[in-house]
């Protein structure tokens, strides 16, 4: 007997038959086929969250069980797509529905027509095991794309290489059981079970990003996790941008859950003109962008941080390192709140799910360095924006999302308001990485980078500090030495931590010129101390010039040639000497 | 024929239940017929087995259990839609109230609309031109963008929105304006302030207005802005308008859909809203935009109004975080009588990079505007320390900035309701009052455009300025 719809409530329908259908079974529902998922079996009541609008869905109308899981579609043609929610390419629903989106249209991922030029891996007799990698294709000039098995045997038959579409046999295996299964460049996986690996790495390698607050102070590691947390207008989205578009990563998973249609229409025009900087090619050569945009259904937003996931690990599985962005994760929590409600489930916090801790923590833990079922390494590192309520960092998802992710950039509403951008607060942000990437920076820079770091955070520390004396009595009554902290801390403030996202150079800074920037700064603030010793006042020092100059530096200094940057030692000594003369 | 369902089993609030009901669909409209033959309209809200649950959009008062039979029309709720639209009046649910008949209809559609892909979507670009000086030179309205006014009750929204309606062009600007107004449980006084407006500015033959005054039912409520972003659409993207649609009062708005959400028995989230809060405005809020290959757009200025002033509240923070930013207004701005009362500093305008500066406006469009945020800033901190040690402790440059702040408020900021500034004006104005500021303060423009723009005697030019 089939299963017929009992009840409609939004994106939540109940249908009933003679025995249920199994949980977490994708289905389709009712006569336009609208993709749904079982998310409870009450005796005969099965309850489905449907990923498409309900309206005009009848009790009696059918619903099919698929007999699997929610799965999506991997193989080579995700990179320099874009797709939505639950993987659908978007293109080619336009090219069926125009530019509004229609129900029920079930696109595969991938296009079927397009031919690879293929090399296969293997030859009669060859044993495959999960991992094995059995064909490779060109997926963009950028990516190699590798067929990673995902079943055990003995191969059959192979075609040499040559043309195929992703539906085209390309070898035959018999497992163990004798049964026989067909390797083609596609491959199906379920999105909400982590893909297999060999073994976890400790984390030890930086993602560079490109950034010098985040590079330099508050750094994430590849295979790490990081969130963005900050109320509206304080650059989410834009820092977000800013490291698909930079970070060293091999291949970016762009996810735009619940944000806004333009956003994604921007990031796909500005990434498709812009080059990656390592390699010279167009950064939509090495991204993958979902976009399930506020106004599509919430069930699909609910899937979509686990099908980005899903194409994250799969890339890794090929030895990639794979950054992917979810803007914004407290989206999908509101997701899950908005179906947890339709389901009259009990609410705990804010109306929050009582499995909210614990759906955040699955989804931050398929983050890590990997050594792959082929033996390749790795990594999936996680960046996710939370768009706290009312910018209150006290609400659940922001909180839970702490205890999970070891770096915590807190963007700030006053910087923001300021115009400093990036809006990241050096004070209350965190990183728990530095300790782990100590090797890492040591072999690269020797150990003076991270005795930069520290000094350049002490000064820091010390200037908000003394802010808060300042706000209350004023700066002219602080000791000339107080000043100096002042004035160096406003240098690297206005010069290190700002960066115009904006600015051709100042966009991407390579790690070598941010250590170069520090040295500079701090020298300024060395330098500066006979200055003050003679108590001379630092507005002297301020009128030379120099210290405009030094902000400049991240305009000035081209990251191509920072040799230049050692010009800036006699640039400081000179002014010094000039105003000591001055007042001898 | 479709059967009739002759009584209810239940009546609730706003809401009725019916029993025995078959082949009807989620989300159908049916039509309710009273014992006198007063008609009223409903929608099917849940669906239960043979149960079915309808709002009824003009209330239940009246209705008896027996006295009434039910008649589903198989089609979800939709909107007649034709170009005669221009220039008529209508309930909140789509029905003309101006007396001249019904609109013959070209076309009828779901009042829900669906989804724009965002492949589909054109990166909005071409600068609005509101002739306001803090719109047009700190949050610059784009084209396609959905900017709303965060006010409170009391203070002069109304005024701004009808100076954005009077004074919006586009320049160098091909195809024509057309704008649909929506009115959620607005007081008449304010519905009958905007007839008014628009008939002064002669601006009358191309609004479309959609009225839900305050006495009027919630459920029609949350229709208004349903029905009038889909005439907004029509009118875009079928007949090729350039649309702003001002909805005012979101907050109105909210609070029905929250009396509603109680009313069905569902769990309440933060401060008793429904759980779907977010994705129920996205669905509004994103239907702005504009979309590759079809000439028209579709601009949003939506107002509410902040419960207590209080921008932390759900609905104006669900907002901004939809909405592409926000045009803050300020209490205190209000009742110094300043207007526009716009505080520009938490006033935002996300699209304004991609659509200010060389080839758009003038090429020191953002720098300027980033200097003016950031010295305004510092501003804020000089006054805060002159509140505390008292003005004549401050230091120079902290006396400068107190004296750049006064003349940006009442010269960059401060115009007339029916001052209609060019673009060039409020640059030239900018620069004017930053001319109080030594160059080397600043630091958000580059050499060049300071040697360019920056004149030390611009302050001359300023009112108040000795």
């Amino acid at each position: 007997m089939p299963y017929e719809i009992y009840s409609v409530n939004g994106p939540v329908v109940t249908a009933r038959g003679a025995s249920s259908l199994a949980m977490m079974e994708s289905v389709r529902v009712g006569g336009d086929s609208l993709m749904g998922e079982v998310v409870s079996v009450r005796g005969e009541d099965t309850v489905i969250q449907v990923y498409e609008d309900t309206a005009g869905l009848r009790p009696g109308d059918p619903v099919l069980g698929t007999g699997g899981a929610l799965s999506v579609e991997l193989g080579p043609g995700l990179l320099h797509n874009i797709f939505d929610g639950v993987l659908r390419p978007l293109r080619a629903l336009e090219g069926a529905s125009g530019a509004f989106m229609a129900r029920g249209v079930n696109i595969g991922a991938l296009d079927t027509e397009k031919l690879w030029d293929v090399k296969v891996l293997l030859k009669e007799g060859d044993v495959v095991a999960p991992g094995t990698v059995y064909a490779e294709c060109k997926e963009t000039e950028l990516i190699t794309h590798r067929c990673v098995s995902q079943t055990a045997g003995t191969v059959t038959s192979v075609k040499p290489g040559g043309a195929f579409t992703i539906t085209e046999p390309l070898a035959e295996i018999k497992d163990a059981r004798g049964k026989t299964h067909t390797l083609t460049l596609r491959q199906t996986w379920p999105i909400r079970t982590p893909r297999p690996v060999k073994n976890r790495l400790p984390i030890n390698r930086p993602l560079i990003t490109g950034q010098r607050v985040i590079d330099t102070l508050f750094p994430v590691a590849k295979g790490g996790c990081a969130a963005i947390p900050g109320p509206f207008g304080a650059g989410k989205t834009i820092t977000q941008h800013q490291l698909a578009k930079w970070s060293d990563a091999d291949i970016i998973v762009y996810l735009g859950c619940g944000e806004r249609g333009n956003e994604m229409t921007q990031v796909l025009e500005e990434f498709s003109g812009l080059l990656d900087p390592r390699s010279g090619k167009p950064l939509l050569d090495r991204t993958v962008l979902l976009a399930n945009t506020s106004n599509m259904p919430v069930a699909a937003r609910e899937a979509s941080v686990y099908t980005g996931m899903t194409v994250a690990e799969y890339y890794r599985d090929m030895g990639y390192h794979v950054a992917i962005m979810a803007d914004s994760t407290s989206r999908w929590a509101e997701a899950l709140r908005e179906i947890a409600g339709r389901l009259e489930e009990m609410p705990a916090e804010e109306g929050f799910p009582a499995y909210l801790p614990s759906r955040l923590a699955e989804f931050y833990e398929r983050a890590g360095y990997m050594v792959t079922l082929s033996g390749a390494e790795g990594s999936v590192t996680v960046i996710g924006a939370v768009s706290p309520q009312g910018g209150d960092f006290s609400e659940p998802v922001t909180q839970n999302t702490k205890r999970f992710v070891r770096t915590f950039w807190a963007l700030d509403r006053q910087l923001a308001y300021a115009r400093h951008f990036p809006a990241i607060n050096w004070i209350t942000s965190y990183s728990e990485y530095i300790d782990d990437l100590e090797p890492w920076y040591r072999e690269t820079f020797g150990d003076q980078f991270s005795a930069l770091r520290t000094r350049v955070s002490r000064l820091l520390l010390e200037e908000s500090k003394l802010m808060e004396i300042v706000k209350l009595i004023g700066a002219d009554i602080l000791p000339d030495d107080q000043k100096l902290v002042i004035e160096a801390a406003r240098i690297i403030r206005l010069g290190f931590l700002q960066q115009n996202a904006y600015h051709d150079t100042d966009t991407y800074v390579p790690i070598e010129k941010q250590k170069g920037m520090m040295e500079i700064y701090l020298y300024f603030y060395d330098a500066a101390k006979p200055i003050v010793d003679r108590n001379i006042p630092i507005a002297q020092l301020r009128d030379t010039g120099i210290t405009d100059a030094l902000i400049r530096i991240k305009y000035d200094v081209p990251n191509d040639n920072i040799a230049l940057l050692d010009d800036y030692r006699g640039k400081i000594d000179g002014a010094v000497r000039s105003v000591l003369e001055a007042n001898l | 024929m479709r059967i009739n369902y002759i009584g209810i089993s239940e009546i609730n609030g706003p809401l009725i239940v019916l029993d025995g009901v078959s082949g009807v669909g989620y989300d159908e409209m049916c039509e309710i017929t009273m014992g006198a033959g007063q008609r009223r309209t409903g929608r099917v809200i849940e669906l239960d087995g043979e149960r079915a649950v309808i709002q009824v959009f003009e209330g239940t008062h009246g209705l008896s259990l027996e006295n009434v039979s039910t008649r589903f029309t198989g089609r979800p709720m939709e909107l007649p839609l034709s170009k005669e639209m221009l220039g008529r009046v209508f309930d909140g649910a789509g029905n003309p109230i101006d007396g001249l008949g019904a609109v013959f209809p070209q076309e009828a559609r779901n009042i829900n609309g669906s989804a724009i892909n965002p492949v589909s979507r054109k990166y909005p670009r071409s600068c609005i031109y509101t002739g306001i000086s803090a719109i047009d030179g700190m949050s610059t309205l784009i084209r396609g963008q959905k900017l709303p006014i965060f006010s409170g009750a009391g203070m002069r929204h109304n005024e701004v929105a009808a100076q954005i309606v009077k004074q919006a062009r586009v320049s160098g600007d091909d195809g024509e304006f057309a704008i649909v107004f929506a009115a959620m449980g607005v007081k008449n006084d304010t519905a009958d302030f905007f007839r008014r407006d628009f008939e002064e500015a002669g601006a009358l033959q191309r609004v479309v207005m959609f009225l839900n005054m305050a006495s009027d039912p919630i459920l029609e409520r949350i229709l208004t802005p349903r029905c009038a972003l889909t005439a907004a659409e029509y009118l875009a993207f079928t007949l090729g308008y350039h649309v702003l649609v001002i909805m005012t009062d979101m907050t109105s708005y909210c609070e029905a859909l929250r009396e509603f959400s109680s009313s069905k028995g569902e769990i309440p989230s933060r401060k008793g809203y429904p759980s779907y809060l977010y994705s129920d405005l996205a669905s509004l809020y994103e239907r702005a935009g504009m979309i590759e290959g079809a000439p028209g757009s579709v601009t949003q200025v939506p107002v509410l109004t902040m419960p207590n002033d209080d921008i932390t509240h759900p609905i104006p923070d669900l907002t901004g975080y939809i909405t592409e930013g926000q045009i803050v207004l300020d209490r205190e701005m209000d009742q110094s009588k300043l207007y526009p009362p716009i505080t520009v500093l938490p006033s935002l305008s996300r699209l304004m990079k991609d659509g200010i500066g060389k080839g758009f406006t003038r090429e020191d469009h953002p720098a300027l505007s980033n200097q003016l945020f950031s010295s305004y800033a510092k501003v804020q901190e000089a006054r805060a320390l002159a509140g505390v040690i008292g003005e004549d402790e401050l230091s120079e440059t902290d006396k400068k900035y107190l004296r750049f702040g006064k003349l940006f408020e009442e010269n960059f900021v401060r115009q007339e309701p029916d001052e209609n500034r060019s673009i060039d004006q409020t640059l030239e104005t900018g620069w004017q009052t930053l001319s109080v500021l030594p160059p080397d303060e600043l630091d958000r423009v580059d050499a060049v455009l300071l040697r360019k723009y920056y004149k030390e005697d611009g302050i001359n030019a300023l009112r108040g300025s000795i």
